[in-house]
């Protein structure tokens, strides 16, 4: 690991001028940003550990919504019994990411912004990479292995995926990210913090230099309730997700009022897939509806030769998703 | 000098000589990516390097570390406790577990300076003073759960916080929770039953 100057802030407004000046990374559990130091695909001259900013802490479920701070850490949101009963989409999310070592570690924040695992980008013995080295070529579209990769979102220049399972609850549940930078706070709708890569793979988020999250935002619905997050992979645990959906419904007698789909394990960004919500609305639950809703789900998704299997797994998922959803919405466990 | 002209006479071992002789090269061609790090009062100790106050064990350590030292680093190499070991080095593998403020945490992932004033705990520090076992060291060793070994400090310290957590209700909990720890023997029922006879208070 190439070495770095180290900060340890004591107020967010200390942290943000250290990143500015700096030109660093925010150091919070340091999962992502120490790993990729170690392969040699990140080398910042200086680390801004944020871990003393207690305002950034903790979670709360409030009358109308959840509030989990950025340096909330995984293991401690996914075990709250609370947000198991109000949220289980979130908590399911979490606790099937990752290890329980990581979980310790790992916060909310970090989670949400964690980079891909494309193994062209995470070696540096490869020159081809849009993302890492802009400009030099998709090592993963010129030849290469393609079976890890997106479906959906994807350009010419690049189809890493994005490989995080909390985000597609976030983005499903219209959930909102709270920031403090140079040019002050801003709140962001948590669909817009992730951009697709277009020609500009290595830019992944809108957040500014100097920017750091402090708060994620969930609102309470029917539909949070009746959530689930079904992960498929190829190992039962302790694998990133091959397809996955997080869900949820609200149902008014047999018709749905309300339907939230988002994939995971396929897309360039966390992926809300609208399309296949409207087709829901309004009508009823079954396996056939639900089905159809998985098909709507991959019916744009990009040909890639490696990852064609997902077009066939992903509307299994949703609909297996779906229908955990609808029992809970019935009461039942 | 070989391995075979060491003498193991008390005292010397070939960690300890390959430590010695490891530091003049390492001198030598400072700068080739070696992270150098001192237990305060060892040596000369750069001003521009940090020191970090660590306790491990119940014993409270003062080490001077750059910010490229992990923990595991810290502790194997500085502080001379090579229980803990480096598998994968990149938090997928758990051999680097350590107990860090009372939950287990790969040691690879964690940078020494965060980990200032933090409590951890390594496999050394789980046998009494007296040497008796750990029950759950007892356990792996009566239910056979381990075979080359080098997994096994990491899963026994990631066994004891997986209790402590709640998270061993079942077989099927067990494995699901103790899933950050691979074992390439594949030990893992001897494991599972390991950590349910330790559960269930039935000793080692």
């Amino acid at each position: 690991m190439q070495n770095f100057t180290y900060h340890k802030p004591k107020t967010l407004s200390d942290a943000i001028d250290a990143l500015r000046e700096s030109g660093g990374d925010v150091l919070a559990g340091g999962t992502t940003v120490v790993d990729l130091m170690k392969i040699g695909v990140r080398a910042p001259a200086a680390l801004v550990d944020i871990t003393g900013l207690a305002t950034l802490e903790g979670h709360e479920i409030g009358p109308d919504r959840i509030r989990f701070g950025a340096l909330a850490r995984m293991a401690q949101v996914a075990d709250d019994p609370a947000l198991v009963a109000a949220a289980p989409v979130l908590t399911e999310a979490l606790w099937k990411a990752a290890s329980p070592q990581l979980r310790n570690v790992a916060r909310l924040g970090g989670n949400i912004l964690q980079r891909t695992r494309c193994p062209y980008f995470r070696d540096a013995a490869y020159a081809q990479c849009n993302k890492r080295n802009p400009g030099s070529g998709c090592a993963a579209l010129d030849g290469g292995e393609t079976g890890h990769h997106a479906i959906l979102g994807g350009s010419s220049a690049c189809v890493a995926m994005y490989p995080g399972d909390w985000a597609q609850a976030l983005i499903a549940f219209d959930a909102e990210v709270r920031t403090e930078g140079p040019g002050g706070s801003r709140t962001i709708p948590f669909a817009q913090l992730h951009v697709p890569p277009g020609d500009t793979p290595e830019v992944e988020t809108i957040l500014r230099l100097g920017e750091i999250v402090t708060d994620i935002v969930v609102p309470l619905t029917p539909a949070l309730k009746a959530s689930h997050y079904l992960k498929a992979r190829d190992r039962e645990s302790y694998a990133f997700a091959t397809v996955s959906a997080a869900v949820g419904v609200e149902m008014d007698g047999d018709t749905v009022r309300d339907a939230r789909i988002a994939l995971g394990g396929v897309a360039t960004t966390p992926w809300r897939a609208r399309a296949a919500e409207d087709s829901l609305k309004g009508g009823a639950l079954t396996e056939a509806t639900a089905r159809e809703a998985g098909r709507i789900a991959f019916a744009d998704a990009q040909e890639l030769e490696g990852a064609a299997y997902k077009i066939r797994l992903g509307p299994d998922v949703v609909a297996g998703a779906l229908m955990t959803a609808k029992s809970r919405a019935a009461g039942e466990k | 000098m070989t391995h075979d002209t060491v003498s193991l006479r008390a005292g010397i071992s070939r960690r300890s000589l390959l430590g010695t002789t490891g530091a003049v090269s390492a001198a030598m061609a400072f700068g080739a990516g070696r992270a150098s790090a001192q237990e305060a009062g060892a040596g000369a100790a750069s001003d521009a390097q940090p020191r970090i106050e660590l306790t491990i064990n119940g014993k409270r350590r003062t080490l001077t570390v750059e910010p490229r030292t992990t923990l595991v680093e810290a502790l194997r190499d500085t502080l001379g406790l090579t229980g803990t070991k480096i598998g994968c080095n990149l938090g997928q593998c758990g051999a680097c577990t350590v107990l860090m403020n009372g939950a287990r945490v790969n040691s690879c992932l964690i940078l020494a300076l965060s980990a200032d004033g933090a409590e951890i705990t390594t496999v050394e520090g789980l046998a009494d003073p007296d040497g008796s076992l750990h029950p759950m060291q007892a356990a792996f060793a009566e239910h056979d759960a381990f075979q080359c070994g080098y997994c096994t400090p990491g899963q026994i310290l990631s066994a004891i916080a997986c209790i402590e957590e709640g998270h061993a209700g079942s077989a099927d909990e067990i494995r699901e929770y103790m899933s950050g720890n691979l074992c390439r023997c594949g030990a893992y029922p001897n494991i599972v039953a390991a950590i349910e006879s330790v559960r269930d208070g039935k000793g080692g």
